[in-house]
């Protein structure tokens, strides 16, 4: 019998395991990215920093009983009668045992994940296609960038292992022996830096959102968090990009950035409106020789039969004096791309546009594909062209 | 925790000891008590052995516990580890008068695991053989990778818990085949031998020998994890190894997940017992009573092991002590043998013969246990309250440490070589789901063809998976 206080912590085993899960966070991530972009709990965070998502590959698999066909056994305050509801579905956790193995509920493992991380993560390989040098240049970004070694230097900006590498080679050119010794002055070596300027084409970004009745709550939803990563995408990338939100159901305007991701929904679709919108925004204020342009619209495709000629008309006349000109077709919640309408703008635009090479369109069913969708649009292409 | 502290601790921890051992008749393996902070306890806990290999499901339960703790969600108050002799953990941070407490609960555990019929075959040094795979596996992780190590570890842990209880007995007849084995044990300088010098036979297993290798397979095999380890065409030496580290790791946990209920209840009963015979003050025993019912408290709708473990040692304690008229003619029980008959009860049971010999319908009453089940998708709903029930659903649910009673069928199934599991459906469907994610990790374990039969919607259904694509029928 003793009692001792030996120090346990030298083992950190705890801690080194520790990263060892949030590797596999990280790594399940980077696996799960396309339902992570479109995470309720990430696109509706509201400013917030962390936010908690399911990552499935993290569960530990067993062979285990269905939890919820199993009877349970607990105990009562005293009085308990058969048929009294104790608790009800959607609280996970209830009535669980301390029982080994017998810890179902919750069936899936909740990361808290940063959203810049993620951000990051998905940004990796983002970037604006075709932009072009511009006459006026005011994209820029400044970024310090060490790049020399210099023998004076203020103290600070020592370069250490430099440092010693001087005094090791000193030492063995004066004593024949490579090690380290007392440093003098001659030894040791600074960093200095330079300031790069980099300049970046001007470039403007038109997101247009339909906000017509027909876009239910899972298309907003959809727009939305594609609109949301996009923003962010931009303002994290380049310092000065300009973007202008429209949105349109008959009639087109220019709201700010905070009515264009909380309007409701009314009215019907005359996507020919917000094109027109579009092109007078670009002519009165980002003219194509100074400019890159990157218009992207998403909608139902349900358009007006009539407005359908007129779309595009001015989707071309659009794509005639931009970069690239984004469309994005939102379906019906699990709809299979098979069971599009045929009579969808997305299917008349690829028929009927002249200027095919800038116009990418794509299709979403599915919350999981707002992530292939920003690669779509963003994603590496023949740059410079 | 300052120096004046441990030496009031240390004087307890005699103290305790004293009057656990002389005055109680408690029997237990000498303890050593280690003081360590909060991480140190939440990275024993999480470990549930000390010392042990790297895996990063560890890392989840110790990032778990200690942010549990952090928030002051919850706590760990005490960490005790079978070995002889035994290491309990203390928290720096508890008040003297918690450490007192955990002390006594400990005393009551070691005297448990010294001295209950399950766990006579426990290694009692078992952390030193941790420490030992721990190493080994260390060496794997540098010669193979730690991804792969890892990879293949997730794929036996979701297995671990699918070993045969009583696999002591197979051991011993294991060791006896091996001193019959002709084969020389290998030695330091085998590669340098020819392997005509070390008498091995370089022709591959003929048919018949194979066929007689096969034939001495016994089937049906509960313990999985043997049987793949033994068996398995896909697997090399290094991951047999590994999965006999982890065989040996379960084989030590088995009989603590036999005794949950018990071992806490006695625990408990000890405590209570031994802290009354101490001198404490007037705060100190609020504070005792305060943290005892806080132990032994029923959870609502759950069930805690120390609650329901407790009450039925002070039952056991109070009919053997107090015997009705009845009792005493039926039974020739003589009165006042209440702590004799707790020793025995200590000794012979586990959780399932405890709940069957020991949980009274008075004591149901009182507990007010009951059974619950969803009802319509939407309600938890009490279904049950006759105490021969509750008890049954009690018992059942505890029945192969509340895991699906899995045996492997046929290592040889249609003559393929492929695996087949039978799952012994007893009246609860298993997690399908699940199913299906574990059959792709006992899949990577054989390396051919896994099936699983099991219940659903009360038709038998076989689970397939080739290695890319789930069938069913």
């Amino acid at each position: 019998m003793s009692i001792q206080r030996n120090d346990w912590s030298l083992q950190r085993k705890g801690l080194i395991d520790q990263e060892r899960h949030k590797e596999r966070v990280r790594d399940a991530i980077k696996k799960n990215l396309g339902s992570i972009v479109s995470n309720e709990s990430i696109i509706l965070s509201d400013g917030k920093r962390k936010v908690k998502v399911p990552i499935r590959s993290l569960d530990e698999y067993k062979f285990r009983y269905d939890y919820r066909k199993k009877k349970h056994v607990g105990t009562g305050d005293g009085n308990t009668q058969v048929g009294d509801v104790i608790a009800r579905e959607g609280q996970p956790g209830q009535g669980r045992g301390p029982q080994g193995g017998d810890q179902a509920g919750q069936d899936y493992y909740e990361a808290e994940v940063d959203i810049d991380e993620i951000a990051k993560l998905i940004f990796e390989d983002l970037h604006l296609p075709y932009l072009e040098d511009k006459a006026k240049q005011a994209v820029q970004s400044k970024t310090t960038r060490f790049t020399e070694i210099r023998r004076s230097g203020i103290l600070s900006n020592l370069d250490k292992r430099r440092s010693i590498l001087e005094n090791i080679k000193r030492q063995a050119r004066e004593t024949g022996e490579a090690r380290l010794g007392r440093f003098k002055k001659d030894d040791l070596r600074y960093k200095t830096w330079e300031e790069e300027i980099k300049y970046e084409s001007n470039a403007v970004v038109i997101p247009i959102m339909d906000v017509s009745g027909s876009m239910g709550e899972f298309k907003k939803y959809i727009a939305r968090s594609f609109y949301f990563w996009m923003v962010r995408f931009l303002r994290t990338k380049y310092d000065n990009v300009k973007i202008v939100f429209i949105s349109h159901h008959t009639e087109a305007k220019e709201v700010t950035e905070e009515q264009f991701f909380t309007q409701g929904e009314s009215g019907g679709t005359v996507v020919s409106s917000a094109y027109r919108l579009a092109l007078d925004v670009i002519q009165e204020r980002f003219p194509p020789g100074d400019w890159n342009i990157y218009p992207f619209h998403f909608s139902d495709g349900d358009n007006y039969y009539s407005d359908n000629d007129e779309a595009v008309r001015l989707a071309d006349e659009l794509i005639a004096t931009c970069n690239l000109f984004g469309y994005g077709e939102i379906g019906e919640e699990g709809a299979s791309s098979y069971r599009r309408s045929s009579g969808a703008l997305l299917s008349i635009f690829k028929d009927r546009l002249k200027l095919q090479d800038r116009f990418v369109g794509v299709r979403i069913d599915d919350k999981e594909d707002v992530y292939p969708a920003l690669k779509e649009f963003f994603g590496v292409r023949g740059e410079h062209v | 925790m300052i120096d004046r502290e441990v030496r009031e601790l240390e004087k307890a921890v005699e103290q305790i000891w004293e009057i656990a051992t002389v005055k109680m008749g408690l029997d237990p393996f000498p303890v050593n008590f280690e003081i360590v902070p909060a991480t140190v306890m939440y990275e024993v806990g999480s470990y549930a052995l000390p010392g042990r290999y790297s895996h990063w499901t560890f890392g989840k339960a110790y990032h778990r516990m200690k942010m549990m703790y952090d928030f002051g969600l919850s706590r760990i108050y005490e960490v005790v580890i079978n070995s002889n002799p035994s290491y309990a953990f203390l928290l720096e941070t508890n008040s003297p008068l918690q450490n007192k407490l955990v002390i006594a609960h400990v005393l009551g555990h070691v005297d448990f695991f010294k001295n209950n019929h399950w766990f006579s075959n426990t290694n009692r040094r078992m952390v030193d053989q941790t420490a030992r795979h721990a190493r080994r596996m260390e060496e794997y992780e540098f010669t193979h990778g730690r991804k792969v190590v890892e990879e293949f570890l997730d794929a036996v842990l979701s297995i671990e818990e699918h070993i045969d209880p009583h696999f002591f007995i197979r051991k011993e007849s294991d060791d006896q085949d091996k001193k019959t084995d002709k084969r020389k044990k290998e030695g330091r300088y085998d590669d340098l031998l020819t392997k005509s010098e070390l008498g091995e036979d370089e022709s591959p297993p003929t048919a018949s020998e194979e066929r007689a290798r096969r034939s001495k397979v016994r089937l049906p095999e509960k313990d999985i994890v043997y049987f793949l380890m033994k068996n398995s065409p896909a697997l090399e030496d290094w991951q047999r190894d590994v999965m006999s580290m982890l065989h040996e790791e379960m084989e030590y946990f088995v009989p603590q997940m036999q005794t949950k209920i018990m071992n806490e209840g006695f625990a408990s009963y000890w405590h209570s017992r031994i802290m009354r015979e101490m001198e404490l003050s007037d705060s100190e025993h609020i504070e005792f009573a305060e943290l005892h019912s806080g132990v032994v408290s029923p959870h609502k709708g759950q069930l805690n092991p120390y609650y329901l473990g407790y009450k039925i040692f002070e039952d056991i304690e109070k009919r053997w002590d107090n015997p009705t008229d009845e009792e005493r003619e039926k039974f020739g029980r003589k009165g006042g043998e209440g702590r004799e008959k707790i020793f025995e009860v200590r000794e012979v049971d586990n959780d399932i013969s405890f709940l069957r010999n020991y949980l009274t319908e008075e004591l149901c009453e009182e507990l007010d246990l009951f059974v619950y089940e969803l009802v319509d998708d939407e309600e938890w709903t009490v279904t049950e309250k006759r105490w021969e029930r509750v008890r049954d659903q009690l018992v059942a649910n505890m029945t192969n440490f509340g895991f699906p009673y899995i045996e492997v069928a046929d290592g040889d199934y249609e003559g393929n070589s492929e695996l087949f599991l039978m799952h012994r459906y007893e009246g609860v469907e298993m997690d399908i789901k699940y199913a299906r994610k574990t059959l792709e990790y006992v899949h990577k374990l054989w390396g051919r063809m896994v099936h699983l039969e099991t219940v659903v919607d009360e038709e038998p259904m076989v689970l397939h998976y080739d290695g890319n694509e789930h069938t069913e029928d």
